[in-house]
């Protein structure tokens, strides 16, 4: 069976909700069924048909071509399957995602894995503020699964995270791991201000010192034995955190305004 | 009568009973350090009578073969119960694991049954502890404690497995002196340390106070296998004979049948080797008719192969 293929034919105006056209939702479903689907669009609804040029029939493996940032919540609430975006994807991708993969190649919005649960999210490109992120009005952003990120991110990425992995190769912006509960966030390229900023628990593993805000703490270097294990668990992910050797870090801890007891490891060349 | 190399392996078969056992890693800075952790862990575990669990280090791990890729030993413990190996691989780690420098401990068995490693333990670290879960490229996630303690940080997987397993394997070395039975036992200890998937938890592997079930004493529930005793050889029922002066006994618990009946056939084999003139007569094992235990190793059928 070929990948059930959605070519965006239509130049869009506004933004259109995706959150139908995943492999949970699609499975069992005809071709008919599908291409009849009425879909968000703007403040109206428009047939999957009207917008998409619809190929191939495996539900379990979709692709998404010629798309662009108004594509909202592709792969929202997916539990299964794989997804492939050959462009730039809106707001909200794998928005509450449960399981699965989805690998998109080029930039996405903001609120990327809002709400995540589990599985995998690839990024090409780069991505906008919130990744990992909690929608308005929860308390908890991502609890789990793994996010990998190629290009940088926006502002607070990890707000409110409480589980999971988000690993960012190029930079990320201010307020990174803000109001963090629990997990890692690793960054290769250097974040913003503010980094940490009322972070309850978890990692922030740096290679570049921030300028950090006074009720970040400094622990002082160490050898890690743990972070022989946290390596090893990277390398499955082919990215360029699998080249880190070193179990030397300098650890910070925070943030002290909020009686936090959250970690920054800054990556130190090995003794 | 069965003869190997002039040493006669007498007909009969040691009594084992089923057991819990589980496996954990210890690692360290060196080898010298895990040995001080896990010789620690494993130590007063000889006998569940006495000591609630039967322990050993099965073997050394490289680094390759550990999880936090540091020298470590992999500790097998045993119990007559999942409560009581729960309660003292808890205890054991927290006095033994915990307090010895640079020792990280990790599960060293896979198993739908778990028991607590750093479940617990975590609340030494009064607040300062902090998990990680990591994933591995099959999806399984395992979470581990960091725990901050004053030499850095003691890191320990949450559980480990716990399996079914097997204890009370045993074969019994009759000598004509006590030097000679002794350094038969330790001809046969080295050659049975090959074997996986079991340990000879007494002093050296070896154990002189071989027991028969319940006493005179009504406070006792075992005593001395005064059968086996050549200085009762006149005032009891003796299984031996006038020229055998000192038993020695080796104890096997196992994760599994095969391997506690390789492990005997090794050890039997090597105390054959030495031949008759080490002073060994005969190999005999330690049973209570069939009533403690339903797996009987049978010495002829494990040695059959190598009769002559």
């Amino acid at each position: 069976m070929n990948a059930l293929t959605f070519t965006l034919t239509k130049k869009l105006q506004f933004s259109l909700n995706c959150a139908l056209l995943n492999p949970s939702h699609l499975a069992n479903k005809t071709p008919s069924d599908i291409a009849s689907m009425l879909l968000n669009y703007g403040n109206s609804q428009c047939r999957v048909d009207e917008i998409f040029e619809i190929t191939g029939s495996d539900t379990q493996n979709i692709h998404f071509k010629n798309t662009n940032n108004k594509l909202e919540y592709l792969g929202a609430n997916m539990a299964s399957g794989s997804m492939t975006i050959d462009g730039d994807a809106g707001a909200y991708l794998a928005y509450n995602l449960k399981n699965g993969e989805i690998h998109c190649k080029g930039n996405t919005e903001a609120y990327a894995a809002c709400n995540m649960v589990s599985g995998l999210l690839t990024i090409a490109g780069n991505t906008g503020d919130f990744l990992g992120g909690a929608s308005a009005g929860l308390r908890k952003g991502m609890r789990g699964g793994t996010v990998i990120v190629k290009g940088n991110a926006g502002d607070r990425v990890g707000d409110q995270m409480r589980r999971g992995l988000i690993l960012i190769e190029g930079k990320a912006g201010d307020y990174c791991a803000s109001r963090m509960i629990a997990g890692t966030i690793g960054v290769l390229g250097g974040v913003g201000e503010y980094a940490c900023f009322n972070m309850k628990r978890g990692t922030l593993l740096l290679t570049k010192l921030p300028n950090l805000h006074a009720t970040i703490q400094d622990c002082g270097s160490h050898t890690l034995p743990f972070l022989n294990l946290m390596f090893k668990s990277f390398a499955q992910f082919k990215t360029k955190f699998s080249s880190i050797q070193t179990q030397r870090v300098q650890r910070f801890v925070g943030d002290a305004a909020c009686n936090g007891n959250g970690e920054i490891l800054l990556i130190l060349p090995a003794q | 009568m069965m003869l190997i190399n002039g040493v006669q392996i007498d007909e009969t078969f040691a009594e084992a009973f089923n057991m819990r056992g589980t496996r954990v890693i210890i690692t360290a800075q060196n080898l010298k350090w895990a040995y001080h952790a896990a010789n620690a862990m494993t130590g007063f575990a000889t006998s569940v009578i006495g000591c609630g669990v039967e322990a050993g280090i099965e073997r050394e791990l490289n680094i390759e073969e550990t999880p936090d890729g540091r020298p470590g030993l992999s500790i097998l413990m045993f119990a007559m119960g999942s409560k009581v190996l729960m309660q003292q691989l808890e205890t054991r780690m927290g006095q033994c694991i915990l307090t010895c420098p640079t020792a990280a401990a990790f599960a060293g068995i896979e198993s739908e049954d778990r028991i607590n490693l750093g479940k617990n333990l975590r609340f030494f670290g009064d607040g300062y502890q902090t998990s990680k879960l990591f994933s591995n490229a099959n999806g399984m996630s395992k979470r581990y404690w960091r725990i901050p303690v004053m030499d850095g940080e003691f890191l320990c997987e949450e559980t480990t497995g716990m399996v079914r397993a097997i204890g009370g394997g045993n074969f019994l070395i009759l000598a004509t002196s006590q030097p000679a039975a002794l350094a038969a036992a330790e001809a046969a200890i080295e050659a049975m340390k090959q074997i996986p998937n079991v340990i000879m938890p007494f002093p050296g592997g070896v154990v002189r106070s071989g027991s028969k079930v319940g006493s005179k004493y009504k406070t006792m529930f075992a005593s001395t296998n005064d059968a086996f005793c050549p200085t009762l050889k006149g005032a009891t029922n003796t299984e031996l004979s006038p020229e055998i002066e000192s038993v020695m006994e080796i104890v096997i618990d196992g994760l599994n049948f095969e391997d506690i009946a390789e492990a005997m056939r090794v050890g039997i084999q090597a105390i054959c080797d030495l031949g008759e003139a080490s002073g060994v007569k005969r190999i005999s094992a330690g049973n209570y008719g069939g009533k403690l235990g339903p797996h009987h190793f049978k010495l002829h059928e494990i040695m059959g192969k190598s009769s002559t």
